[in-house]
């Protein structure tokens, strides 16, 4: 089953066009890596499937809920409430955590389920807490913020987008504002996941593990896919010239 | 001046803390949530609205608080006396022969002062707080209601603290201008007995009162500061 449905999917910045005629599915229990250069469209990709900017064109449809629609050359949004409920189906993990800092691990994990969902504080913490247990950080919950490595608050955001329950997981470059050697503690958190057949949109730059973890490979060039298959596909059998280009400069680095 | 005369002088002041305290008070109850209107209303973009409300600003802190004490109470008269009979109208309400007319124009002026000023420093904090955290709570589903009040404010409020501190301790000080008007407070009645005592004495006893007074919100703000320490 698709769990996300990009097609023909165009965005620009005024007259900078940064995503064009952008297509892939994503089925349930899928792992998918994005992959590209620099300033290639990835984060504005997640962004516009997180509504966190509108798309021009195309179509996004995130659980048979339909989130844009292009009619007579227009994008077209539903009402308030159902992005609301899309937004619900939908987790999303910085780059930089964005954690709130005034609240504890445990405040900033059952924030949006006490009062987006509704639930009850006892559900809310003892959701929380299988999650923390799951994040290795049980002995965090009442800690703030600031007094955690990187690698620990992005295990908190990561808990924190999945105290939701998510039908996907969206991560934008989740190692890249993190020291080296804190780096695999995320990694190991993301396979985890991928184990328990979580699926998973992975903006990434650890190659590695993208071919590691992913289903699929999508390969990003320009605000195009110039080249999407599975890793043995993009990564073995690489067919475009600019992906080659673009996987020998990782080599060499 | 003999130590009776202090005490005396004292005493006579004390009478008084209460005027001062209530051009303290009240101005702050006001001055405190039309700033944050008038912060939310800084940041509309359309003319109409930014214009007046960036002129608002420009003058309020650009013109001393005495010039505005004055101009407020001696401009509601004229204008409601003397001038189009739209404005006389509209002021008909303001009765400018009542007692508490003085206080109620002192209270616009400062209120309209400070407004301007707290208007400022909560649009700092507004502004200074990343967008990361509304993207964040956007992304959990939580309304604009519910990221202003949870995540946004708590943030605000500690960082314009400090700031606030500023405004507040001034404020204190800023009393005295009441007296320009005549306005009965500590610093009138301070001036009047200096003369009664051809000493300076009792301006000194008044610039205790307002030291303490500033002594006892400095100790208050350091300890909300050391509350909201717990984080970053
Ligand atoms: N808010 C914005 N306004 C204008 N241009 C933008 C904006 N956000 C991104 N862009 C531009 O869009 C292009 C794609 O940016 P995007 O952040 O999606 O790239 P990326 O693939 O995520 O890069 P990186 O690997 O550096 O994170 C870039 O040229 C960028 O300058
Ligand atoms: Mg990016």
């Amino acid at each position: 089953m698709a769990m996300l449905t990009v097609s023909h999917l165009s965005k620009a910045f005024g007259e900078n066009p940064v995503l064009e005629d952008i297509s892939f599915t994503v089925d349930q229990g899928e792992v998918i890596a994005v992959i590209g250069p620099s300033g290639s469209g990835k984060s504005t990709l997640l962004r516009c499937i997180n509504q966190l900017e509108t798309a021009d064109g195309g179509e996004i449809t995130v659980c048979e809920l339909p989130l844009v629609r292009t009619e007579n050359g227009k994008a077209v949004y539903p009402d308030k409430q159902t992005l609301r409920e899309i937004r619900l189906k939908i987790g999303l993990v910085f780059q930089n955590f964005h954690l709130f800092p005034h609240m504890s691990v445990m405040q900033n994990i059952i924030e949006a389920p006490l009062r987006v969902l509704k639930q009850s504080r006892e559900e809310a913490v003892a959701t929380a807490t299988e999650l923390l247990r799951k994040m290795d950080l049980s002995e965090k919950a009442d800690a703030y913020p600031c007094e955690l490595s990187g690698g620990q608050q992005q295990r908190v955001s990561i808990a924190r987008a999945l105290a939701l329950k998510p039908e996907i997981l969206f991560f934008d470059e989740p190692t890249s504002a993190l020291d080296p050697e804190l780096t695999g503690e995320i990694l190991k958190v993301i396979r985890e996941l991928a184990k328990e057949k979580m699926t998973m949109v992975i903006v990434t730059h650890e190659m590695a593990f993208a071919r590691e973890v992913a289903d699929r490979v999508i390969f990003m060039d320009g605000g195009v896919i110039v080249e999407q298959g599975t890793p043995e596909q993009v990564f073995g059998n690489t067919q475009s010239e600019r992906t080659r280009q673009f996987l020998r400069r990782y080599h060499s680095e | 001046m003999s130590l009776q005369d202090v005490l005396n002088v004292t005493k006579i002041l004390l009478q008084y803390l209460l005027p001062t305290l209530k051009i303290f008070g009240l101005t702050l109850l006001f001055s405190i949530p039309l700033g944050m209107v008038v912060a939310v209303l800084r940041r509309i973009r359309f003319w109409l609205v930014a214009k007046p409300v960036g002129f608002y600003i420009l003058i309020m802190r650009g013109t001393p608080l005495m010039l505005q004490i004055i101009t407020v109470y001696y401009a509601i008269p004229m204008l409601s006396q003397n001038s189009f009979p739209f404005l006389e109208h509209l002021l008909s309400f303001v009765d400018t022969r009542s007692n508490s007319y003085q206080f109620n124009a002192l209270l616009v002026a400062f209120v309209l002062n400070y407004a301007a000023y707290f208007a400022e420093i909560f649009r700092g904090g507004i502004e200074s707080i990343p967008q990361g955290q509304y993207e964040a709570a956007f992304s959990l589903g939580m309304t604009k209601m519910q990221t202003f009040f949870r995540i946004i404010l708590p943030q605000v409020v500690k960082r314009i603290l400090p700031a606030s501190a500023n405004e507040v301790i001034t404020l204190v000080k800023d009393t005295s201008l009441a007296s320009v008007i005549a306005y009965a407070e500590i610093f009138r009645k301070a001036r009047e007995q200096m003369v009664t005592y051809s000493s300076l004495a009792p301006l000194f006893i008044a610039g205790v009162f307002y030291f303490v007074l500033n002594a006892v919100l400095t100790v208050l703000f350091s300890a909300a500061e050391k509350k909201l320490d717990y984080y970053q």
